[in-house]
């Protein structure tokens, strides 16, 4: 098991995506080393304790003849060594913790940061850049080589903030706003999700946070910052008529139309996520269709309500949100 | 074989018992049956959770269901069965007729059943509470929680809480007033002390619980903000309530299973604890720091880096106590003569596994590596090492031990041996694996996980440790079972023990002690054996053996009385939580019958006439 371990911790990140032994940003790396070492003194220690214990189990067992053993009330010293050792061990992970503590749970030095507010909803996570004008949901992009630092808040109870390769979790407490930052060093996708349990849901609170180039994160800044384009095709403007005539427009708002709902998910750049329902499908149009046919059945519990729509208008309306790019 | 020893029996006998062997077996009996109803919805989560996407539970259904495993775990199976051995040993160890208070014990127990029964009729109502076993707020008020579940969990720990806090507060008195001539602080059997050392934790902790629930009942029922951030409040006030009562209950839980191996470490390796004084101190600093590191379970709250640093630095102190305890543990095996029976196989799994569970705990005291491991499946693998391998090991160390004094007849090894091994696997098998899933990015409480994280194999393999450990009951039934019909005579002592319990017949006659004894060192029955530590006070030979003058008539046994009076508090009680659902009426004729109760109780005389 332990070799497997070992093994699980060389390998690659991309089969496990959401793992805290694979870090990609300078926060998760302080987290990684300071387990490693934590870790291998852990292994020291189990390995000298299991070893004297094997040995006391078949070297002490009584045999036939044995009688009784001579009784001994303690030793001082053996006391005093045993209460030292661990001691010492200790101070050895006390003393990079505090170092590490002093550094994560503090707010980042960097003036330069990209400051993001997160708001966990039940059971969804919302983005805004203050200084860039965007809203969106349950994915975020961020450019690499600089500091993301998240101001976050909950909008019901509590949740907790958890991308394993970029950060430790930060809860998301009512009537608080806490802060949690990182510099990612690759590029990629993220994966991430609540990490407090926040009712029905919790399981399907899922996120992505995207590490672009530079280059590519203006461009998706510069998309992003735009109202929704009109759609282009008929099917796509039907959709939109379902969209504006229906109950979508009381929970969702789509920047540049009459929906200016806030209850739900910000649509108005729908069609370049990845994922629907905060990370529950591939976002594709048999998907999306599949969401809109039934969303208790996707992601039970979630708080859209169904609504009837015929055939037509859910292929309709999969053609309009998917044209929200 | 006489099981009833002196007893008179039928159901009447043990409505108004309040004796405390007989005491014992019902928490015992009662503690075991939730822990096989809890061990169940163990195993049903393990089924959901076999495969990704899954869809054998629903979602609301898996969250009631991890709710009451741990609720019904912690509160309905291992406390129950911790002060089972509580009642049965304690007062014959130290060489008493029974505890300080047996009305109040017979209470304790008739509301601690209460609680449990009322927490489990939310079953068949299909209202099991949702929110956790630390039922965070604001998830738990009405708002996000409108259904009774919740209310179902503050009532039923509110009415055993004040079972539990009774329960303390006897066997606190219990050993300060009621140990045998001679038997000093220093001269107690490690069970014994470590119960003492429970009892002022639950006395301590229990009540800022109650007072948190209390909070709680009144934002859900009268509508106070005292959890409500939109009102100006902050709800991170009910993770410390919670908290500064939840970390002391897991040394609760774990320091009698830790009196328990320090009691039959010695007598199967034939030789007296090594270092006893510092097993005592390292028990009694456990549980002092056990009350200033609460803060490490809310490390990923963002209350800053000083009070982190503080409490993971606190944190990290506890593991010298417990290093102390496991290397004398293993000094008092070194040199001895190792007879590996199935309570010293518990014993020495104990030692084994929980040392697993105290090294994953090391690495969660440390805030910044916490951040990646709290709320994932690190942290149950991490929990479970210690209360199975601690704790049930620990009871079930104990159970092997003392079932022949508790019942004069001697379980089957081989049957005993398969439970162990069997348990041993399981044990491993299920958890072990869980380090890695959470490490990969398991978070706790979900319901299902999302193919290619990785997570699958090891979620398969903690699934088929799941069964392993439903396969380890049977031989343990079996093992009931058969001794049930034809076990052997246990004798007074058939382990060689050293300590007061074996002095007497097995099953102890209800009086305990014809003769309270004279206690004049420590494993009194060991004294031919023990050479002295140095020459002093109390050394010369004689042991326990009762020492009175020949001429001098033994004093006459007066034993308490039995009572109804508890048990129709505790109904009265009961009845007053029904009404907490929502009925005033009920709740105001429940008052009655608790205060009817009350003074009859009050105006009973404890005491009968002469038994014996």
């Amino acid at each position: 098991m332990l070799f497997l371990g070992v093994l699980i911790s060389q390998g690659c990140g991309g089969e496990y995506p959401q793992s805290a032994l694979h870090p990609s940003s300078d926060s998760a790396t302080i987290l990684d080393r300071l387990f490693d070492q934590i870790f291998w003194w852990a292994v020291g220690v189990f390995v000298v304790v299991e070893g004297i214990l094997v040995y006391v189990f078949v070297r002490f067992r009584e045999r036939p003849g044995d009688t009784r053993p001579k009784q001994v009330h303690g030793h001082l010293l053996l006391e005093v060594g045993w209460t030292l050792a661990p001691a010492l061990i200790l101070v050895a992970i006390a003393i990079p913790t505090i170092r590490a503590i002093f550094i994560i749970d503090r707010s980042t030095p960097d003036p330069e940061a990209l400051v993001v507010e997160v708001i966990g909803k039940q059971w969804w996570w919302e983005f805004r850049y203050p200084e860039l004008g965007i809203v969106t949901a349950n994915e975020a992009h961020v450019p690499l080589g600089r500091t993301v630092d998240l101001r976050l808040r909950s909008a019901d109870v509590l949740h907790s903030f958890w991308i394993p390769r970029l950060a430790g979790k930060r809860d998301l407490v009512p009537g608080i706003e806490n802060q949690l930052w990182f510099r990612p060093d690759s590029v990629g996708v993220y994966h991430g999700q609540c990490a407090e349990f926040c009712g029905t849901a919790h399981a399907l609170m899922g996120m992505r946070l995207i590490v672009d180039e530079p280059d590519d994160f203006e461009r998706w800044v510069r998309a992003n910052a735009a109202p929704a384009s009109t759609p282009g095709d008929a099917e796509a403007r039907a959709g939109q008529g379902v969209f504006m005539a229906n109950a979508c427009v009381s929970c969702h708002a789509v920047r540049g139309t009459q929906a200016t709902g806030q209850f739900g998910p910000d649509l108005t750049h729908f069609g370049s996520r990845l994922t629907i329902a905060s990370g529950v499908l591939e976002n594709t149009p048999a998907n999306l269709a599949r969401w809109l046919d039934s969303t208790q059945h996707v992601k039970p519990g979630n708080l859209m309500p169904e609504v009837e729509l015929s055939d037509a208008q859910v292929r309709q309306l999969v053609a309009y949100l998917g044209s929200l790019r | 074989m006489a099981m009833t020893g002196g007893y008179s029996t039928g159901i009447r006998s043990w409505l108004t018992t309040v004796d405390h062997k007989r005491i014992a077996i019902m928490y015992f009996v009662v503690g075991f049956v939730f822990l096989l109803i809890a061990g169940v919805e163990g195993q049903l989560i393990r089924l959901q959770l076999a495969a990704p996407e899954r869809s054998f539970l629903d979602p609301d259904l898996y969250n009631q269901l991890f709710t009451m495993h741990g609720t019904t775990m912690v509160f309905f199976a291992g406390m129950p069965l911790v002060v089972a051995f509580f009642n049965f040993v304690v007062p014959l160890q130290i060489g008493a007729r029974d505890v300080a208070f047996p009305r109040l014990n017979a209470f304790s127990f008739w509301v601690f059943l209460f609680g449990g029964l009322f927490l489990y009729s939310s079953v068949p109502l299909r209202v099991m509470p949702d929110g956790g076993w630390f039922a965070y707020m604001p998830l738990t008020n009405p708002e996000y929680s409108p259904g009774p579940g919740i209310d179902f969990y503050v009532l039923a720990l509110l009415i055993s809480g004040v079972g539990s806090i009774a329960g303390g507060l006897n066997f606190l008195v219990t050993i300060l007033n009621m140990r045998a001539p001679g038997m000093t602080f220093m001269r107690m059997p490690l069970f014994t002390w470590m119960a003492l050392i429970v009892s002022a934790l639950i006395l301590l902790a229990f009540p800022p619980f109650t007072v948190g629930l209390i909070f709680m009942l009144f934002d859900r029922s009268f509508g106070t903000h005292f959890f409500d951030a939109a009102a100006g409040a902050d709800p991170v006030l009910w993770q410390h309530l919670f908290w500064v009562f939840g970390h002391p209950e897991v040394y609760i839980l774990i320091l009698p299973a830790f009196g328990i191996v320090s009691d039959v470490i010695p007598t199967f390796s034939r030789k007296i604890l090594f270092g006893y004084p510092v097993v005592v101190f390292s028990g009694v600093l456990i549980a002092f720091l056990g009350f200033g590191v609460w803060v490490h379970h809310m490390f990923s709250v963002g209350l800053g880096p000083v009070v982190n640093a503080v409490f993971g630095g606190a944190t990290m102190l506890i593991a010298i106590p417990t290093g102390i305890k496991i290397f004398n543990w293993i000094a008092t095996m070194w040199g001895g003569r190792l007879r590996f029976r199935t309570a010293m196989l518990f014993a020495a799994g104990l030692v084994a596994t929980f040392t697993i569970g105290g090294l994953s705990g090391v690495m969660h005291s440390s805030p910044p590596a916490d951040l990646q491991q709290t709320d994932t499946y690190f942290v149950v693998a991490h929990f479970h090492y210690v209360l199975i391998g601690g704790t049930v090991f620990g009871l079930f160390c104990g159970f092997y031990y003392w079932f022949p004094k508790a019942t004069g007849r001697m379980l089957h090894e081989g049957l005993g041996k398969a439970h162990f091994w069997l348990s041993f696997l399981a044990l491993n098998v299920t958890f072990f694996p869980m380090h890695f899933s959470g490490l990969l990015g398991m978070p706790r409480r979900t319901y299902t996980y999302a193919e290619g994280l990785g997570l699958d194999v090891f979620n398969l393999i903690s699934t088929i440790g799941a069964f392993i450990f439903t396969l380890s009951f049977v031989p343990l039934v079996w093992n009931l079972w058969r001794t049930w019909r034809r076990g052997e005579a246990a004798g007074h002592n058939p382990w060689d023990a050293s300590t007061l319990e074996w002095t007497m017949a097995s099953p102890p006659p209800h009086y305990n002690f014809a003769e309270i004894p004279v206690v004049d060192r420590r494993d009194p029955l060991w004294h031919p054996y023990i050479e002295p530590e140095s020459r002093g006070e109390g050394d010369e030979p004689g042991g326990a053996v009762p020492r009175r003058q020949p001429e001098e008539p033994p004093a006459p046994v007066v034993m308490p009385n039995p009572s109804y009076w508890p048990l129709v508090l505790a109904v009265g009680m009961l009845l007053m939580t029904i009404g907490g659902l929502g009925s005033l009426g009920l709740t105001l004729f429940g008052l009655l019958v608790t205060a009817v109760g009350l003074f009859a109780w009050a105006f009973e005389p404890a005491f009968g006439d002469e038994a014996h």
